[in-house]
C-alpha cells in the first residue's frame, strides 16, 4: 500500500474503476480533485456525483456508505480515496444492468420483500448483501446475518431483508 | 370473507421502491444547487454560562467565509412553549448549545473558521437532576420561568387543554381499596431515536420576509407552520419536503437548525446547506423526555384499579417544545390504558442544563406507562392478579371515556380489543408460561427465563387536520396532493392505494406531488399513528369529491343522473347497464376535475398494542437476552400487510423496547456532557441479535372511513419497555426497576457486584 501510495503522490493523480468505468482524479486542492484527506465515501458522492451511497455516522459503526471494492464490502466513510488506486469500486448506483436498467435480483428481491422503511440504510444493506452473495451464494440464514450485523438500520427493516436475502440465496449471481 | 377490495389489504410494491434500492432516492444531503454553500455551529462546551464577549474577527476574515453570526447580529426568533428559547442567545443553558453560526463555501472551512471564533464565557452553576432543580436557590435557566418549572399547558390544545388527571374522590377511593402500593419509578435514560438521516435543511432567504426550505422531515408542511410561530409570525416559508431517512417522531421538529440555515441564507444571499454530524445529533438533537413517578394507586382483589394518585415529574432538558403535549397526550393515553374513577396525578415539567427532550414515538404515554407500569405491577402481584388479565380488563372499552388532551371528555365508540389481545396470549402461550410474579417461566442452569406484557392505546389517531386534493385527469390518470413526506411507513404509498379503491383506477395511473407547501394544502403530518385515519380520510373525502363531479360533469353525455354513473379503469359507465360507457376523456381534454378533502380532529377512536416479551438472563455475566415478541393489535382493516409487518417490527428501535435493555444517553451529571455520542458508545441491535418476533393482527370494522381501518405504526415501541422489566422481574425472582436492564444492574439485583455510589439521582448509573 505504501508503495502504492508513493506512486500516487509522484503522479499525482489516481485511477480507478468505477461501476465499471475508468476514472482519473487529480490530487491536490482543486475543484474536482481528491485530497488526501477525502474519504473514498465523499469522493463518490462529492465529486463524482454518485449519490446513491450514503454517509450516516461517517466514523465505521454504521454500514450506511458500504461499497463493494474489489468485490469486498468496505466502509467508504472509513477508505481514503488515495488508497483506491488501480482498484474497482461498485456502488449501488451501478448496480442495475447499465445497458438495460434491469435491476439485480438482489435489488428485485428488496423491492418484492418491502425490505427497507424509509430506506435510508437500503443501498447500504444491499451492497453488504452483494459481497456476500457474491463470495458464497448459498448462504443460510445465520451467514446472511452475520454479514449484515455491521449495517445499523432503525426502522427495524432486519426481518424483510432477512427474507428478501434468502430469496436470492441459493440462486446464483 | 371474500375480500371485496381490489387495492386495499394488497401487498404491493411501494411507489418510491425503485428509487430507494437503487440509490436513486433524493434525501436532503443528496442535493445539490447552484452557489450553494455550508452551514456549522459552534458549540457550548459548559452547561451553563453567560457568553461575556465573542470575537469573531479571525474567523470572518478567512477565505471562504461567507458569513459568521453570533447572538448581537440575529433576530429575537424565539422556540420554545411558551417562547423561551432564543435562537441564538447570550446564556448558554446546555453543552451543545449553539454560540455563533458560520457559513462558508466548504465544509471544511466553516469547521475551521469555528476554531477561529474566541469566546469569553461566565461559568454558571449548572443543575443537572430534575428535584435538585425545583429546590430553592437552584442555579437558573430561564428568568421566565421561576424554580426551573416550565408553564404547563398548551396554547392550541385550547384552553382546558390537559395539565393533570384529576377526577373522582382519591381518599374515597384508597377506602374501597383491597390494596396499596406506593414508590418513586422512572425512566430516565434518555434514549435517542437516532434515524441515520441526520437532521438538516438547505435554506434560501428571499427579500423581504420570505424563506424556502428543502427539508426531510415527517412533517414538511408543519416546518412551515412552526417557523412562522418562531419568527414572531413574520417570516413566510415555503417548504419543499423530500423522502425522510428515518424520524421516529424526532423530525417533526427541526426549528433550530432550520432557523440557522435561513439566518445564514439571509446574511450571505445564498443557498445554506446545515446537516448535523452524527455526533452533533446525538449529542444536540432532542431526547426522549425523561420521566418519574412518585405516586401511590388503590386496587381491589379482582384487578380494578380504585385509585391513582402522585405526582409526575418530567425533566425537559434546556427547553420544552412539545413537553407540555406530551404530558396532555400520555396523561389521556394512562387513562385509556387504566380505567379507574378517581384520580389525583399531578405534573410538573422542569428544566435542567442538558440537551432538550422533544417528540420521539410514544409521545408521552411511552414515558409515562414505563414508570407507572412497574408500580401497578407491585400492586397486581399483593393481590396476585396476572397482569395480561389486568391490561385486558383495564383498557378503555366502547362507552368508556377519558379526558383527551384538549381537556375534554370523550366517550370511546371503537371496537373492544380484549378478542385481539386474547388472541396475541395465545400466540404467545401466555398461559403455559405465566407461572406467577417472580417467577421464572424456566431455569436452565445459570440462564432463567421470564415473561412480561405491556400495553399502550391511544387517541390520537384521529388527531389534527388534514387536507387533500385529487385530481381527475382526461388522459385517465389522476394525481393526489398532499403535503405527505414518506418517512418509512410506506403512507405515500398507502394513500395512491386508497385513491385507486375510490376511483377503480390501477395504480401506477395515480401520481402524487411533492410534498410542497406551495402546491399542497393544510398536512398536519403523519404523526400518533394518523395517517390512515386522519390523512386517509381527506385523501378519500378528496376522491369521492373529484369523483361525484366527473360524474356530474359526465352525467348529460350519458343521459343518466350523476348517481346513476360508476367508474372504472377511467371509463364512466351507468350502474344499471354497464356497456354503456365513456371514457374520462369525454369530460374534455381541456380540463381537470378537482376534488378536496378535508379530516377535523376526532377523539374518540383509540388504537391498541400489546407486546409480549420473553427474556433469557444469565446470571454469570448479567446479560439480558430478548428472545421472543408477540406484538397483538386490531387495525380494523390492514392497508398494507408488509408496511404494517414493517411499523411493528419497529417495537424494537428507535428508543423503543431496547431502552429497557441496552439503550440509553449516557450524561455525565457533574459536567453536563454526554458520554456515548457516537455510534459505537451508543448501543443498537445489529442483525446478529435479532429476537424471534411475531404480528397477530385482528381486523375488526371501525367506523373511522369507508375502508374501517386505523392506524397503530407510532405505539409499536411503547409497550415494551414496561414489559421487558417485568420479565426481568419474573426471571431473576426480584424486582428491578431501572432502564435499561444492562449486565451491571443484574448483576447488582442479584448480589453479585456492589452498587455504584454516584452523585445525583436517576439516570446513567
Amino acid at each position: 500500500m505504501k508503495a502504492r501510495n508513493k506512486a500516487v503522490e509522484e503522479r499525482r493523480c489516481i485511477r480507478l474503476m468505477v461501476n465499471g468505468n475508468p476514472v482519473e482524479l487529480d490530487v491536490g486542492e482543486g475543484p474536482g480533485s481528491v485530497r488526501t484527506s477525502d474519504t473514498l465515501a465523499h469522493t463518490l458522492r462529492e465529486t463524482l456525483g454518485l449519490i446513491g451511497t450514503k454517509v450516516s455516522c461517517d466514523h465505521g459503526a454504521c454500514g450506511c456508505c458500504t461499497v463493494l471494492m474489489d468485490d469486498r464490502a468496505v466502509n467508504s466513510c472509513m477508505t481514503l480515496t488515495i488508497e483506491c488506486d488501480g482498484k474497482s469500486i461498485k456502488t449501488i448506483d451501478g448496480l442495475r444492468d447499465p445497458a438495460t436498467g434491469t435491476l439485480d435480483p438482489l435489488q428485485q428481491a428488496f423491492i418484492d420483500h418491502t425490505a427497507f422503511q424509509c430506506g435510508f440504510c437500503t443501498p447500504g444493506m444491499i451492497m453488504s448483501a452483494k459481497a456476500l452473495l457474491q463470495e458464497n451464494p448459498s448462504p443460510t440464514e445465520t451467514e446472511v446475518k452475520k454479514a449484515l450485523s455491521g449495517n445499523f438500520c432503525r426502522c427495524i427493516s432486519h426481518y424483510q431483508v432477512v427474507k428478501a436475502v434468502m430469496s436470492v440465496s441459493g440462486k446464483g449471481r | 370473507m371474500t375480500d371485496r377490495y381490489r387495492f386495499i389489504g394488497k401487498s404491493m410494491r411501494r411507489n418510491d421502491a425503485t428509487e430507494i434500492v437503487t440509490g436513486g432516492a433524493r434525501f436532503l444531503n443528496d442535493i445539490k444547487m447552484d452557489g450553494l454553500i455550508y452551514g456549522k455551529v459552534l458549540r457550548s462546551p459548559h452547561p451553563h454560562a453567560l457568553i461575556k464577549g465573542i470575537d469573531k474577527s479571525k474567523a470572518a476574515g478567512l477565505k471562504g467565509v461567507k458569513g459568521v453570526l453570533t447572538w448581537e447580529d440575529v433576530p429575537d426568533w424565539r422556540g420554545g412553549t411558551p417562547r423561551s428559547t432564543r435562537i441564538l442567545d447570550r446564556k448558554v443553558r446546555y453543552v451543545g448549545d449553539a454560540v455563533a453560526l458560520v457559513a462558508a463555501e466548504t465544509i471544511e472551512i466553516a469547521k475551521e473558521a469555528l476554531r477561529l471564533i474566541e469566546v469569553e464565557y461566565e461559568v454558571l452553576p449548572a443543575v443537572l437532576d430534575m428535584e435538585e432543580a425545583l429546590k430553592p436557590g437552584a442555579p437558573q435557566l430561564y428568568d421566565q420561568f421561576p424554580g426551573n418549572v416550565v408553564t404547563p399547558g398548551v396554547p392550541f390544545f385550547g384552553p382546558k387543554s390537559l395539565k393533570d388527571i384529576v377526577m373522582g374522590d382519591v381518599e374515597k377511593g384508597f377506602r374501597e381499596a383491597d390494596v396499596i402500593t406506593e414508590g418513586t419509578f422512572g425512566y430516565e435514560n434518555i434514549p435517542n431515536p437516532l434515524p441515520p438521516e441526520q437532521p438538516g435543511v438547505i435554506a434560501l432567504w428571499e427579500e423581504p420576509n420570505k424563506a424556502t426550505l428543502w427539508v426531510s422531515n415527517q412533517a414538511s408542511y408543519m416546518d412551515k407552520i412552526t417557523l412562522f410561530h418562531v419568527t414572531g409570525r413574520k417570516l413566510d416559508v415555503r417548504t419543499i419536503g423530500g423522502p425522510c431517512g428515518g424520524s421516529f417522531g424526532s423530525k417533526f421538529m427541526s426549528w433550530q437548525i432550520q432557523s440557522y440555515a435561513i439566518l445564514l441564507s439571509r446574511a450571505t444571499g445564498k443557498p445554506v446547506k446545515m446537516v448535523m454530524s452524527k455526533e452533533e445529533h446525538l449529542a444536540t438533537f432532542t431526547l426522549r423526555p425523561s420521566s418519574r413517578i412518585t405516586a401511590r394507586v388503590g386496587m381491589k382483589r379482582d384487578g380494578t384499579l380504585t385509585a391513582v394518585a402522585g405526582t409526575w415529574l418530567v425533566d425537559t432538558g434546556y427547553y420544552s417544545m412539545t413537553t407540555q403535549s406530551q404530558v396532555a397526550v400520555g396523561c389521556g393515553e394512562l387513562q385509556i390504558m387504566a380505567r379507574c374513577p378517581n384520580w389525583d396525578l399531578r405534573n410538573t415539567i422542569v428544566c435542567t442544563n442538558r440537551n432538550a427532550s422533544g417528540i420521539v414515538r410514544g409521545f408521552g404515554g411511552q414515558e409515562l406507562k414505563s414508570s407507572i407500569i412497574p408500580l401497578l405491577s407491585l400492586a397486581m402481584e399483593k393481590v396476585n392478579v396476572d397482569p395480561f388479565e389486568f391490561l385486558k380488563k383495564n383498557f378503555v372499552k366502547p362507552g368508556d371515556g377519558y379526558f383527551w388532551r384538549d381537556g375534554l371528555w370523550y366517550t370511546y365508540r371503537g371496537v373492544d380489543y380484549t378478542k385481539a389481545l386474547d388472541k396475541g396470549a395465545e400466540r404467545f402461550g401466555w398461559k403455559e408460561k405465566w407461572k406467577g410474579w417472580l417467577t421464572p417461566s424456566s431455569v436452565d442452569g445459570i440462564k432463567r427465563r421470564g415473561i412480561g406484557v405491556g400495553i399502550h392505546g391511544n387517541a390520537d389517531i384521529g388527531e389534527d387536520a388534514s387536507e387533500a386534493y385529487v385530481r381527475i385527469q382526461p388522459d385517465g390518470k389522476a394525481m393526489l396532493f398532499s403535503c405527505v413526506t414518506e418517512h418509512g411507513t410506506g403512507q405515500r404509498s398507502n394513500f395512491l392505494k386508497m385513491v385507486a379503491e375510490v376511483l377503480q383506477l390501477p395504480i401506477d395511473q395515480i401520481s402524487i406531488a411533492p410534498a410542497d407547501s406551495l402546491i399542497n394544502p393544510y398536512e398536519f403530518g403523519p404523526a400518533g399513528s394518523r395517517g390512515t385515519y386522519a390523512i386517509g380520510s381527506a385523501v378519500i373525502a378528496a376522491a369521492e369529491d373529484a369523483r361525484k363531479k366527473l360524474f356530474e360533469i359526465l352525467a348529460p353525455k350519458l343521459q343518466a343522473d350523476p348517481e346513476d354513473l360508476d367508474t372504472v379503469d377511467g371509463f364512466v359507465f351507468l350502474k344499471a347497464n354497464p356497456e354503456k360507457r365513456i371514457p374520462w376523456k369525454a369530460m374534455g381534454v381541456d380540463r381537470t376535475c378537482t376534488g378536496f378533502g378535508r379530516f377535523e380532529p376526532d377523539y374518540s377512536l383509540t388504537t391498541c398494542i400489546m407486546s409480549f416479551v420473553e427474556v433469557e438472563l444469565d446470571t454469570e455475566t448479567g446479560k439480558v437476552d430478548l428472545i421472543r415478541v408477540v406484538n397483538a393489535t386490531d387495525v380494523g382493516k390492514v392497508i398494507d400487510p408488509p408496511g404494517l409487518e414493517g411499523q411493528l417490527n419497529g417495537c424494537l428501535g428507535s428508543a423503543g423496547i431496547d431502552s429497557a435493555i441496552f439503550e440509553e444517553t449516557i450524561l455525565d451529571r457533574s459536567t453536563g456532557h454526554i458520554l456515548n455520542a457516537n455510534m459505537i458508545d451508543y448501543k443498537w441491535r445489529s442483525f446478529s441479535e435479532l429476537p424471534s418476533i411475531e404480528s397477530v393482527v385482528s381486523e375488526t370494522p371501525f367506523e373511522s372511513h369507508r375502508f374501517h381501518a386505523v392506524g397503530v405504526g407510532e405505539l409499536a415501541t411503547s409497550p415494551g419497555p414496561s414489559a421487558v422489566l417485568m420479565a426481568v422481574s419474573n426471571a431473576i425472582g426480584k424486582w428491578v426497576h431501572e432502564y435499561p436492564m444492562t449486565p451491571e444492574r443484574v448483576l447488582r439485583v442479584l448480589g453479585k457486584v456492589k452498587p455504584k455510589v454516584r452523585k445525583g439521582k436517576g439516570g446513567a448509573a
